[in-house]
């Protein structure tokens, strides 16, 4: 799972590493992108990974400048591409 | 449409002479985003004058309320599901369109109270936005000021105010601050207008599409037009005509729902950044992390988030399996009492339909009280604090495999104390399918009414010695009998999955609610509803059943319980038996000749594959008011008394012989027997409470059908394998 790369060859919000903060590029999957954009998710926005559950899956996502944290499955966070 | 018949306007408790005219109460809708202290807003305002139905068609609860507002004036306050947005993504979130989006409805609200997450406002204010372009007048309740100003977010409320057009209170619902103020603004509201500012404006290219639909539904503005261009099909209140000609137009103008939504989204989040940039300060001096995130550490971790959830579970159990034990008792001996003074004073079959089956009936469905308060005080206070969110994030990954999410594992367990309350606790799961499986398979967790059976008969079969000099045999044995419950809750899942479609999407995405002492009004007003919604709608049924299983064991066809029992008085007074074994014959007699006893041996040749005879038949179709009943009824048929315990049952049941003269009972018959109880669904509770739950007679019918046919099949392949 460590080392999934998309097809477009951009990096995801599931390639992060704990800790490590990107900004979102765009939101691959149009259902999805709806729902993220509803919760704030907009791409230009910052995101920390700030962890993972201890299976791997689901992960916590920290969304812009620590307001506040959603919890996404791996399918969902490859749906958010970053910015490199 | 379900339950649309009793109107709320009903819950108006307005006493005295002048009710001659019953003037309509002001209507406000309560709406917000998940965890914006929206619920405990709506506890404020309305205390226990709340109503719990539900909205036409649907079964997402209806929560109404009546508020007292500044002035003497008062008004009737809807609590909406909580939404990020006014384009829904679950079928809860549907009815505010329904709500909101049909300005002709009796039911549309005169104004809205938008709940705002203070510490959270760029996000929170996109709802808002989107209400306020719909053109209805509103409020903004600007809660959790606490926890903004605990980061270091200042706001400008007259900067705000102004900005956004509409009033904005600030306050602290759970403390009850600013609940003063807000009582006054929306007594103000009442004759409230529109809030004057767009925020948004749709499209130009959009515009004559829109102009057609405003026009064709008579609508006040273009951005309601657009919700129709996007939302037709889910509409419950437009005719099929309407969507026939929404499909047409929408069609016509290649009107691309997506990404219009996306668009518009977007755009909202630009207007609001530009404004929040006047509105909002952060004077944060020191970057602390926040202690959610600290105590998230722990909670969540990989060792100790796991041994705490255990630990936590394992408080649940107790209370819902040992301390309910003692009320519940209480209930018990209350109901036996009262039934014991009713016969000692009165005779009659009418004195015994009203002990034996309706006071009876009515002590089954009040001996659920303890357990179902308790376990909703745990939900309450987990869902409350904030755990719930992180328990969902362990385990999901676990119970994924199964077709379930994390959600359902509190449920599950809860359904080795009960599956009624269980099945009552899966409203916190979102997604319609996670929740119908979830619902579905529960019950097979082996639950606290089983012990009892489970017990006799594994006494009378197992002998109580170690295996392997440690483990007792006999409690082995039971384990298995869970586990063998648990295994098939989790396959049944498996195999439901394959079979049920999705009626939507389903997203697990959510926001990891900050960690919050639990607000005890809230937890006690959950408690009053789930008890209050159990006994209305479940006790219904179960009462009914209860009557109609009494009138099965006390009345037979004929004559022929009146002979049976003259006959055994006959053989009585020849054998000179003592007046209560004559007593305990006879019952036993009357039984067997009762509609339940004819029930019985119309069913031999059906369980005999099973290895079962007419008097275990019985049992089944008495257990199925509960199962615990097989003892008693066991007792009955052979003659043991009904205040026997569990040891003379046993002897009875051990010295039972069959044609051949060998013991009834063998090993594999009651391996059989137990196997039955594993899976049977033998609950007509479970079946009320998964009606009320599921708004459909499909789905405990469909437990019923599956559950019974499984245990069937399981225990012909026990006795056909090893039985003969």
């Amino acid at each position: 799972m460590a080392a999934q790369q998309p097809a477009s060859g951009r990096r995801t919000a599931n390639d992060l590493r704990p800790g490590e903060s990107a900004t979102v590029c765009c939101l691959k999957d149009p259902q999805m992108a709806l729902k993220l954009l509803d919760m704030g998710c907009i791409p230009g926005t910052q995101v920390r990974l700030a962890g993972r559950a201890p299976l791997g899956d689901p992960l916590m996502l920290v969304l812009g400048d620590e307001e506040y944290t959603l919890s996404l499955r791996v399918s969902e966070a490859l749906t958010i591409q970053l910015k490199d | 449409m379900v339950g649309a018949s009793k109107d709320v306007r009903q819950a108006s408790p307005l006493p005295g002479p002048r009710e001659a005219a019953p003037e309509r109460l002001p209507r406000l809708a309560l709406i917000g985003n998940p965890n914006s202290g929206k619920t405990s807003l709506f506890n404020q305002l309305t205390g226990l004058n709340q109503k719990v139905g539900n909205f036409p068609g649907v079964t997402v609860d209806r929560k109404t309320g009546i508020a007292q507002l500044g002035g003497q004036r008062r008004a009737e306050v809807v609590d909406l599901p909580g939404t990020y947005s006014l384009y829904p993504k679950s079928l809860d979130e549907r009815v505010i369109a329904d709500l909101l989006y049909n300005p002709r409805s009796p039911d549309y609200p005169d104004f809205v109270v938008v709940t705002v997450d203070a510490s959270n406002l760029r996000r929170s204010l996109l709802l808002f936005s989107q209400l306020a372009d719909l053109g209805l007048p509103a409020i903004l309740a600007l809660n959790m000021t606490d926890v903004a100003a605990e980061r270091g977010i200042q706001l400008d409320v007259a900067t705000l105010e102004r900005e956004l057009g509409v009033p904005v209170v600030p306050m602290n619902a759970r403390r009850g601050v600013g609940l003063a103020a807000l009582r006054i603004v929306m007594a103000d509201r009442l004759a409230a207008r529109p809030p004057a500012g767009r925020f948004w404006q749709p499209a130009p290219e959009l515009r004559p599409l829109l102009a057609e639909i405003r026009q064709h539904f008579k609508l006040p503005n273009d951005y309601l037009a657009l919700h129709y261009a996007h939302q037709f099909r889910q509409l419950h209140f437009l005719s099929e005509d309407d969507r026939q000609y929404l499909a047409t137009l929408t069609e016509k103008a290649a009107f691309n729902s997506t990404a219009q939504q996306a668009a518009e989204t977007v755009a909202r989040y630009a207007h609001i950044n530009e404004l929040l940039l006047e509105v909002v300060t952060v004077t944060r001096t020191e970057r602390r992390e926040p202690a959610s995130n600290r105590i998230d550490k722990v909670l969540t971790h990989r060792i100790f988030g796991y041994l705490i959830f255990l630990a936590i579970l394992f408080l649940l159990f107790q209370a819902i399996f040992a301390w309910a034990q003692y009320p519940m008792q209480w209930i018990d001996q209350g109901i036996s009492a009262l039934s014991a003074a009713i016969q000692a004073r009165f005779h009659g079959p009418l004195v015994r339909l009203l002990t034996e089956g309706v006071i009876a009936g009515l002590g089954g469905v009040l001996i659920f009280i303890p357990q179902i308060a308790l376990l909703f005080a745990f939900l309450a206070v987990l869902e409350e604090t904030g755990y719930m969110a992180r328990v969902t994030f362990l385990m999901d990954k676990l119970m994924r495999p199964f077709g379930l999410s994390g959600k359902s594992v509190v449920p599950l367990i809860s359904g080795l104390a009960c599956a009624v309350p269980a099945i009552m606790g899966a409203r916190t799961i979102e997604s319609w399918k996670d929740r119908m499986l979830t619902i579905f398979v529960t019950p097979l967790m082996s639950c606290s009414a089983r012990i009892p059976v489970y017990t006799v008969l594994v006494a009378l079969v197992v002998p109580d010695e170690a295996w392997l000099g440690l483990f007792n045999l006999r409690g082995l044995v039971l384990m298995g009998l869970y586990l063998l419950g648990l295994t098939s809750a989790l396959l049944s899942a498996l195999l439901l999955k394959a079979v049920l479609k999705a009626r939507e999407r389903s997203y697990f995405i959510m926001e990891f609610p900050v960690y919050r002492w639990p607000r005890w009004k809230n937890v006690g007003l959950t408690i009053v509803e789930k008890v209050k919604a159990f006994v209305t709608q479940a006790g219904k049924v179960i009462i009914a059943i209860s009557i109609l299983l009494w009138v099965l064991a006390s009345y037979g066809p004929g004559r022929r319980q009146e002979q049976a029992a003259l006959q055994m008085q006959q053989t009585a007074s020849a054998g000179h038996w003592s007046a209560a074994e004559t007593e305990r014959r006879v019952a036993s007699a009357r039984l067997e000749n009762s509609y339940a006893g004819s029930f019985g041996h119309v069913l031999e040749p059906a369980i005999q594959p099973l290895g079962f005879d007419w008097k275990v038949g019985i049992a089944l179709l008495t257990s199925f008011a509960a199962r615990e009943v097989f003892v008693g009824t066991m007792s009955t048929i052979y003659s043991v008394g009904q205040d026997a315990d569990l040891g003379t049952v046993q002897q009875k049941l051990a010295g039972e012989k069959d044609a051949q003269g060998r013991p009834f009972f063998t090993p594999v018959r009651a391996l059989s027997l137990l196997v039955f109880y594993v899976f049977a669904m033998q609950c007509m509770s479970t079946l009320a409470v998964t009606y009320r739950e599921t708004k459909s007679w499909r789905w405990p019918l469909g437990q019923l059908v599956y559950m019974t046919g499984l245990a069937y099949v399981a225990s012909l392949f026990v006795w056909q394998v090893w039985g003969s």
